[in-house]
């Protein structure tokens, strides 16, 4: 399903490159669970958009479904995210300017894809069904939360990447938001990719690599 | 186009819509001045079109300075004649001789200077002559009456059933022209027009030696369709007899292009505003892209391509520019019913005002365009966002490509938009890149000044100030800041209006000087050598101390330098280019080439102005002194009259005639005085300063040779009571009525009157260009609010009073007016010098008072516009703000 091989990625900072990731190599099977954790500035966040086709690596490949993610252009890119990828981030990051329904349907208008009834259901599915028309900023940011998972969701995407989705919620709100993304995970088989550094979450996961100083310190695999 | 694309594009204006209708505001006030302008200009042509027999009375007309030969008179003749061999029915003929006298009411003891125009029966043969009361013009006919000006009324204070005296006929007054057709009225004010019956003209004993008479021969044709044919066949033939030939269709095409002309350059002050909004629409939208960074990488996370995100918000800004034209177009509609009713008294014609569907539509069409091509390059910044900006804040843009050759597209697109406008609104290649070089060359400097202001700043920051101040000088350079825009657009609409108001007042301040500290401001032209002892003896009567009269001598030339003056062929060998010399010499006696009828070429033939130095009448003196208003730059002055009268005669040619005759001190020049050939010797050359009320001539010869050829004379006086200078000149026109006498303070007023008319219409159009800027400026605070409201409310939490922040906007506010106004006025005052020397030909002085008065309005008018739009900022709480993060 997803496999990198020899992920470098560099930064200049301040006039000097900077290595924040290091050779990481790893294959992820269909319908797996992955966590990433390690501190702050290991690397996780750089490594999810790297595997999610955001951003291209100093070197190496990653391959989505047997392509290649490093040959494509931006545009080439966007089109397998609109096939097959979904997202969901630490600010939310909801388009402010469109309701709730708006945000959810953006993912299967862009595919050319009836929307208004999906977008109901995902939303009365992560418990919204009454908050169709409220903006963004009319939400709380556990809603907020729910509101871009409905959108992750809604075109069934092949895998699921996570940067944080609890970062910005409290403890209880979180649990609601970790428990939501498994029961989709569960009933859509997606794949799972999660950036967490929240020990909790990451102990549902079925695997687990965790970073330090841009290399893979431990790849652990549950029974 | 997809259904994404076009609902982003909608959902996606929520929250900015009234930002954005400000984008429409910016290309509405563009729109609206091109559509009045072009529907004006079409309304224009089609009145002239439909009235142009009506305009020119006939089907054809010959007009000569001097009674026609008799080969002109033959030629009449045959072209009415009947011809029974083709089956011709005979046309018609009548002539109309005008020329300047005169006319005074004996009732109220007014006097004024008229134009006569005795008329024969039958003209006009097309169009009617409306009078009041109705019906006086067929009875004109019956002689012993006159029908006058309304304005003549006024200014004689008389009434319909008195006496107008006119050299030595009295006439009564039976009826007031309400118009007549290719009149313009400004030019009846300023010699009212009286009309009597040719068969009266000879009684007044008003046509001797030295009348300017104009003779007109009015033809109805059997065959209009044959009026041009005939036009162009006989024109050579007339040439060499001293007539010109005009058909209906020539006289309406000429009067078209003039009346173009004028359009064109409306149509320019209004491109300019229309550009100003395309610029808003720029800036806008490159803020607007900035705001939407999050949006546009979220949007890019969940698979939209570039040219769906691009697509997006192209067509905001299309919709945006669709809907300002529109509006512009309903405003410009309107706005038309204004410019016919400021220029009416101007134009010759009466202009039935109705909007011009092609003006509207081309006027809609080129607000979307130039509101799309000027968002193109903002809205290319699309492609720089990374979707990365949804992971981490700190993302850099996307590399940017060395040779963009989108970048370039839009660039060049942009480039030839602006200069395909250009021409398309000037009417013209060389008209419409000229402007658009001088548009680019001020909005360069202007561009300059504010990056120069914004490194400034940022270089030598007083450091020292009070803290309110360096915050507000601070904002001119802060991200995203919009000192550039406000600069450009409200920066060009203030230099526009400052040129325009510096020329005027220059132009006008000419004028004023003419009837100041002690210079003449009256004068009495057309005296007989008979009549000169007289005149100056009624002068001196009046307590004028030691008066003099001009001599002068009405000539043409005969040969340059050796070689013929051929007329009805281009004078002259290599005449070089029309730097004219007498634009600002509405003064001169002699300055008689706007109506000379031998010089009908089109008005933009290059060739014009130098044949016109050819053929044209010169009026001539001879004196042995040089006066105030001469320098000689080339040779030296004589000294005293010429020793043998054997020889050529000494002259000396003003600069500029000398160079259009391609003349210098020694040549030769051979003048035809009265049949008399006259041999020259150019011995200096003078320069004339011809904004004097003085008389100035071409033509200076020494004294001694021509002081028995014909000639008459003119002399200038002044008299300080408007009450005596009435009286002295009724007195003359009583004693002398051939001697015609011009008082220069009503010249002035009139004057005074058509600068202001015109410029009152290019005044108001340029307004438009300052009301985009202050829609700009609007938008401009509008699209940076976000960022203001947070730091105000930053600065508010942190402490600072209400006063405290509107104090840091003040400054900020204060500062950019006066960087755009003082940019605008400095520009301005070099502009102003350019058209004031070079194109007007007059003095330049700056009115530092008035220019103070317009820098301050303008500092004012932006301090107000930013002050007034952000003082809801103020009323939001801390709290509020920092909730709905």
């Amino acid at each position: 399903m997803l496999r990198c091989e020899e992920l470098t990625q560099t930064y200049r900072s301040g006039g000097h490159p900077l290595t924040v990731l290091k050779d990481i190599t790893f294959a992820l099977e269909d319908g797996s669970f992955l966590a990433i954790v390690g501190p702050s500035g290991s690397g996780k966040t750089t490594l999810l958009g790297l595997l999610a086709g955001l951003d291209l690596p100093a070197s190496g490949r990653v391959w989505l479904d047997g392509a290649d993610l490093t040959v494509m252009t931006e545009d080439e890119r966007a089109l397998v995210r609109s096939a097959k990828i979904g997202f969901v981030f630490q600010s939310f990051q909801l388009i402010p300017t469109l309701t709730a329904r708006e945000n959810v349907q953006v993912p299967l208008e862009l595919r050319g894809e009836p929307s208004r009834s999906r977008a109901d259901e995902l939303l009365g599915q992560v418990g919204l069904g009454d908050r169709l028309d409220h903006y963004p900023a009319q939400l709380s940011g556990g809603e907020q939360q729910r509101v871009a998972l409905a959108r992750a969701f809604s075109v069934r995407p092949r895998i699921l990447f996570a940067d944080e989705p609890t970062g910005n919620l409290d403890a209880r709100t979180g649990r609601t938001i970790i428990d939501l993304i498994l029961e989709l995970n569960e009933a859509e088989g997606t794949t799972l990719v999660l950036v967490t550094h929240d020990p909790d979450i990451a102990s549902r996961a079925r695997r687990t690599i965790r970073l330090s100083d841009g290399r893979i310190a431990e790849d652990r695999t549950a029974a | 186009m997809n259904r994404f694309v076009r609902r982003m594009a909608w959902r996606e204006t929520r929250g900015s819509r009234r930002r954005l209708l400000l984008l429409t505001g910016a290309v509405a006030a563009g729109v609206a001045a091109l559509v009045a302008v072009n529907s004006f200009a079409a309304n224009l042509r089609e009145s002239v079109t439909q009235q142009a027999q009506t305009l020119l009375g006939a089907d054809l007309s010959i007009s000569s300075r001097r009674e026609f030969t008799p080969r002109v008179t033959a030629l009449l003749d045959t072209l009415v004649a009947p011809d029974p061999a083709r089956g011709r029915a005979p046309g018609r003929k009548a002539t109309v001789v005008s020329f300047a006298a005169m006319g005074y009411v004996d009732r109220t003891e007014g006097v004024r200077l008229v134009q006569v125009a005795g008329v024969e029966p039958g003209y006009p043969f097309y169009g009617t002559i409306r009078t009041d009361p109705d019906g006086a013009w067929s009875e004109l006919q019956e002689g012993g009456r006159v029908l006058v000006d309304p304005s003549l009324l006024t200014a004689l204070d008389a009434a319909i059933g008195d006496t107008l005296a006119l050299g030595e006929s009295r006439f009564v007054i039976s009826a007031t022209v309400l118009s007549q057709p290719g009149n313009v009225a400004v030019a009846a004010s300023f010699s009212p027009r009286v009309f009597i019956a040719a068969a009266d003209l000879a009684a007044t004993r008003l046509l001797r030696f030295g009348s300017r008479v104009e003779y007109e021969a009015f033809l109805e044709l059997a065959d209009p369709d044959r009026a041009t044919a005939i036009s162009e066949k006989y024109r050579p033939i007339l040439r060499p007899e001293r007539a010109g030939i005009r058909s209906v269709e020539e006289n309406r095409s000429d009067l078209t292009e003039a009346l173009t002309q004028l359009s064109d350059y409306l149509g320019l002050v209004a491109l300019i505003a229309l550009l100003l909004g395309g610029m808003g629409v720029a800036s806008a939208v490159h803020v607007f892209i900035r705001q939407k960074l999050d949006t546009i990488a979220v949007l890019r996370c969940l698979g939209a391509g570039t040219r769906q995100l691009f697509a997006i918000y192209l067509l905001q800004a299309l919709a945006m520019g669709a809907l300002g034209s529109v509006i512009g177009a309903g405003l410009g509609g309107a706005l038309q019913q204004v410019l016919p009713l400021m220029l009416a008294d101007l134009l010759p014609v009466d202009v039935r005002v109705r909007l011009d569907p092609g003006a509207v539509a081309l006027g809609i069409g080129v607000g979307i365009w130039v509101a799309a091509v000027f968002a193109l390059l903002p809205l290319l910044g699309i492609r720089r966002v990374s979707p990365l900006v949804t992971l981490r804040r700190d993302v850099e843009p996307l590399r940017r490509r060395r040779r963009d050759p989108a970048r370039l597209l839009a660039a060049l697109a942009l480039a030839g938009s602006i200069g395909a406008l250009a021409v398309l609104q000037a009417g013209g290649l060389r008209e419409g890149a000229g402007f658009a070089a001088g548009t680019g060359a001020a909005v360069l400097l202007l561009w300059l000044a504010s990056l120069g202001l914004i490194r400034g700043v940022r270089r030598w920051f007083p450091s020292r100030w009070p803290y309110v101040w360096r915050q507000g000088l601070a904002n001119l350079y802060r991200p995203a800041n919009q000192t550039v825009t406000v600069v450009l657009s409200l920066g060009f609409g203030a230099f526009l209006l400052s040129t325009l108001f510096l020329v005027q007042h220059n132009l006008l301040r000419d004028l004023r000087v003419w009837g100041e500290g002690g210079q003449p401001n009256l004068g009495f032209i057309d005296i007989q050598p008979d009549q000169r002892e007289g005149v100056l003896e009624l002068l001196r009567a009046e307590g004028i101390a030691s008066p003099t009269a001009v001599p002068m001598i009405p000539m043409r030339i005969s040969s340059v330098k050796g070689e013929p003056v051929v007329l009805g062929l281009p004078g002259g060998s290599g005449a070089a280019d029309g730097g004219g010399a007498a634009d600002g010499a509405a003064n001169s006696a002699e300055d008689d080439r706007r109506d000379d009828p031998d010089a009908d070429d089109a008005p933009d033939d290059p060739d014009a102005r130098p044949r016109w130095a050819f053929r044209h009448q010169y009026r001539s003196t001879y004196r042995d002194t040089i006066v105030d208003s001469e320098t000689v730059v080339v040779g030296a002055w004589w000294d005293g009259p010429m020793p043998d009268a054997a020889g050529p005669v000494d002259v000396s040619l003003e600069v500029d005639i000398a160079r259009e005759l391609d003349v210098t001190v020694g040549d030769e020049i051979v003048w035809d005085v009265q049949g008399l050939r006259v041999a020259s010797r150019v011995a200096n050359l003078r320069e004339v300063d011809w904004a004097r009320f003085e008389p100035n001539f071409f033509a200076v010869f020494r004294g001694g040779v021509l002081d028995r050829a014909p000639q008459f004379f003119v002399t200038l006086v002044r008299v300080e009571d408007p009450a005596a200078r009435g009286l002295l000149q009724r007195r003359a026109a009583e004693r002398y009525p051939n001697v015609s006498s011009l008082d220069l303070s009503s010249l002035q007023r009139l004057l005074d009157d058509i600068l202001s008319r015109v410029a009152l219409a290019v005044r108001f159009m340029a307004g438009f260009s300052l009301a985009t800027g202050a829609v700009v400026l609007v938008g401009a605070i509008a699209t940076t609010r976000f960022q203001r409201v947070r730091e105000a409310v930053l600065l508010k939490t942190l402490g600072a009073t209400r006063r405290q922040v509107l104090r840091v906007f003040f400054a900020e506010y204060a500062a950019l007016g006066l960087l755009s106004a003082g940019m605008a006025v400095a520009l301005s005052g070099a502009a102003g010098w350019v058209l004031s020397r070079f194109v007007f030909e007059t003095s330049y002085a700056l009115p530092w008072l008035a220019l103070a008065a317009l820098l301050g309005a303008i500092v004012l008018l932006t301090v107000g516009i930013g002050l007034g739009n952000s003082l809801d900022i103020l009323r939001r709480t801390p709290l509020d703000v920092l909730r709905s993060d």
